[in-house]
């Protein structure tokens, strides 16, 4: 088949590559509920935060799908699906769509083969992937750091001078932390560990940062010997 | 669904004529139906809301009576909040402690991780539902209702019971995953959001109120995941902008006295992004300030907007200092509802709400509010200065 535009992008990746990610998109469960049409209103667009200041619509994706434009998915593909904030805001669909749904799926796959550009989109987040997986909790306290946040206003440097005093200076005790945002047990760790093992989720980092991958297994490892376990009797009960 | 009635020069209503009938036509799927068979079928156990939960019954989007956990609730806190805005946790425990309930604050809670899912996509649904659900399974064996407190961890966990119940392939394999772990396959009744349990608890909040917020203007943002991400279970109430929109933190904010403005882009999201926030704020910083902050100056020029969401707080608050180069016309304090209600009981400012960590300067609301900042904040550096010198190793609740 080939490109509808003559100008359109990846014009050198194989069709046959293009649909399998497409296929893939597809066959996830999610999809059925995701998508049953558009009558093109673009009510979807006007509540989109994204469509006001990026080259992003998602009445696009639902578009795309629903004709199988094969070429423009891998288009969006590798480029505006990043640009989606997921706040569901497009659900008001009055055709019950989910685009924000149809693009969850969309990274997930291009995270599952380690696309270059899914790669770049998350390569400043990295650091995120590793403090939610190996702590449990996303946010730390730590991260607040001038470098990281300097739009955030002097108030961050405050924080971080100050933070450890701070932190004790929080009355619910599980709130003490510098580097978790809460206290969570080390029990609680090895369960969500073995979580991230049953579900093939760690091998999923892998695709999109190896050196995370492995410092993550490392953590990982040491924590579930301690408790008696063995990281590699955690196969992956996704088919 | 409600049927507007049509009006023949096709002008659009004005809000006081506006009619909500929800005698119309209601979804045929009910979550709860589909979570008790479930049960009958041997799939799941059912965290009830017991007696010793005190329960009160609202309405949902739909007009379903919605239950509420009040009493003996289990802790699903946030991480943004507790990490970045830890007077918004602290606040809700606060509340409750002062209202004489018990509760449980856990340790052995993970974050629902929805943030990172929502950002990269890297992970999948088995994982998320068996991290939800090994929180779950947590709050049932140490006996107490779970109340969530992010926004995105409630949209997020209707989102896998909606996976659950429609995907038996989905169950089977976080069935595997909680038998590896030991645990029993658990979801509750109803994903309650603790800003349903302020507002539910808004009159007797009003009750032990101490101070007057008559001239205290009020602007409120909605969280998208509370009330766009699976619709139905947010709650909605005919005497609030005519069931229009949701009632919480609304509801609140008219039960405690204060003024409540409306602005034209209430519905709009705060442009928190997920990935956005932490590694492409140009783009949440714009929309935070051009379509949410700037509109409520603009219509409402509001004393402090409340919403009830750890994206919603961070973006909207955080976005506002560089907006100040730009000469956008900015300085809306930003808080939670359960920051707003707890000082309007009388809780210090930096103690209990930890205002210290917000970004936008507060201090003129507190004047207006009758709050001595100066004073508080002095005896706040005085708990921090004994933390600093040894003298104590941190701060309690008696300490407040």
């Amino acid at each position: 088949m080939d490109p509808i535009y003559a100008d359109a992008k990846y014009q050198d990746v194989p069709y046959e590559e293009k649909k399998q990610l497409f296929d893939e998109v597809k066959a996830d469960m999610r999809w059925h509920t995701s998508l049953y049409g558009c009558y093109e209103c673009g009510i979807c667009v006007a509540a989109c935060p994204s469509a006001r200041f990026y080259d992003f619509s998602p009445r696009v994706f639902a578009q795309v799908m629903a004709r199988e434009d094969v070429h423009t998915f891998y288009e969006l593909l590798n480029e505006s699906v990043w640009d989606c904030s997921q706040c569901f805001s497009c659900t008001r669909c009055p055709r019950q769509n989910n685009p924000g749904g149809i693009i969850t799926i969309m990274r997930e796959v291009a995270v599952n083969h380690g696309l270059q550009s899914a790669k770049e989109a998350l390569k400043a987040y990295s650091r995120i992937i590793y403090k939610i997986m190996s702590t449990g909790t996303q946010v730390a306290p730590d991260m607040l750091q001038p470098d990281f946040f300097p739009d955030w206003g002097p108030d961050v440097q405050q924080v971080s001078d100050n933070l450890d005093v701070w932190r004790r200076a929080i009355p619910p005790e599980t709130m003490h932390t510098t580097e978790l945002a809460w206290d969570v047990a080390e029990k609680t760790r090895v369960e969500l560990y073995m979580i991230w093992k049953l579900t093939g989720n760690l091998e999923m980092i892998e695709q999109i940062d190896e050196g995370i991958f492995m410092i993550l297994e490392e953590v990982m490892e040491e924590l579930l010997d301690e408790h008696g376990f063995d990281i590699d009797d955690f196969d992956s009960v996704i088919d | 669904m409600s049927l507007l009635p049509i009006v023949n020069d096709g002008a659009p209503l004005k809000a006081k004529d506006r009619v909500f009938d929800r005698k119309g036509q209601m979804p045929e799927e009910y979550y709860k139906d589909q979570l008790f068979e479930l049960e009958a079928k041997g799939e799941l156990i059912i965290h009830r809301i017991a007696d010793e939960q005190a329960p009160v019954e609202i309405d949902n989007k739909f007009g379903r009576k919605k239950k509420i956990a009040i009493d003996n609730t289990w802790h699903h806190k946030s991480c943004g909040q507790c990490g970045h805005i830890p007077g918004y946790s602290t606040s809700i425990f606060w509340l409750i402690r002062q209202l004489g309930l018990t509760y449980h604050d856990p340790k052995e809670q993970t974050s629902c991780t929805a943030w990172n899912y929502y950002a990269s996509s890297t992970s999948n649904p088995a994982a998320q539902a068996a991290v939800a659900l090994r929180n779950f399974a947590q709050a049932y064996e140490d006996g107490y209702y779970p109340i969530i407190h992010c926004g995105t961890s409630y949209g997020h966990y209707k989102e896998v019971r909606e996976e659950l119940i429609h995907h038996p392939e989905l169950r089977d394999q976080t069935r595997r995953v909680m038998d590896r772990l030991g645990k029993p396959m658990v979801f509750p009744e109803e994903i309650v959001h603790y800003s349903e349990w302020v507002h539910v608890m808004r009159h007797q909040i009003h009750e032990r109120q101490k101070l007057d917020l008559s001239d205290v203007t009020v602007t409120v943002h909605p969280a998208c995941h509370y009330h766009k991400l699976v619709a139905e279970d947010a709650i909605y109430d005919r005497e609030l902008y005519d069931g229009q929109r949701t009632a919480v933190v609304s509801a609140l904010v008219k039960a405690l006295g204060a003024n409540l403005a409306d602005y034209s882009t209430f519905h709009d999201c705060c442009g928190f992004g997920f990935r956005h926030i932490l590694v492409s704020r140009d783009f949440s910083r714009s929309f935070a300030t051009l379509r949410k902050i700037e509109k409520m100056k603009e219509e409402a020029n509001p004393d402090v907007t409340l919403t009830h969401d750890t994206g919603c707080v961070t973006t909207l608050d955080k976005s506002q200092f560089a907006a100040q180069a730009h000469g956008r016309n900015v300085g809306i304090p930003v808080m939670s509802d359960a920051q707003f209600a707890a000082l309007a009981m009388g809780a210090h400012p930096y103690k209990v709400c930890q205002l210290h960590w917000h970004g936008v300067d507060m201090r003129p609301l507190l004047e207006k509010m009758g709050i001595d900042h100066v004073a508080a904040w002095e005896e706040f550096q005085e708990v921090a200065g004994k933390i600093e010198a040894g003298e104590m190793d941190f701060m309690s609740w008696e300490d407040c």
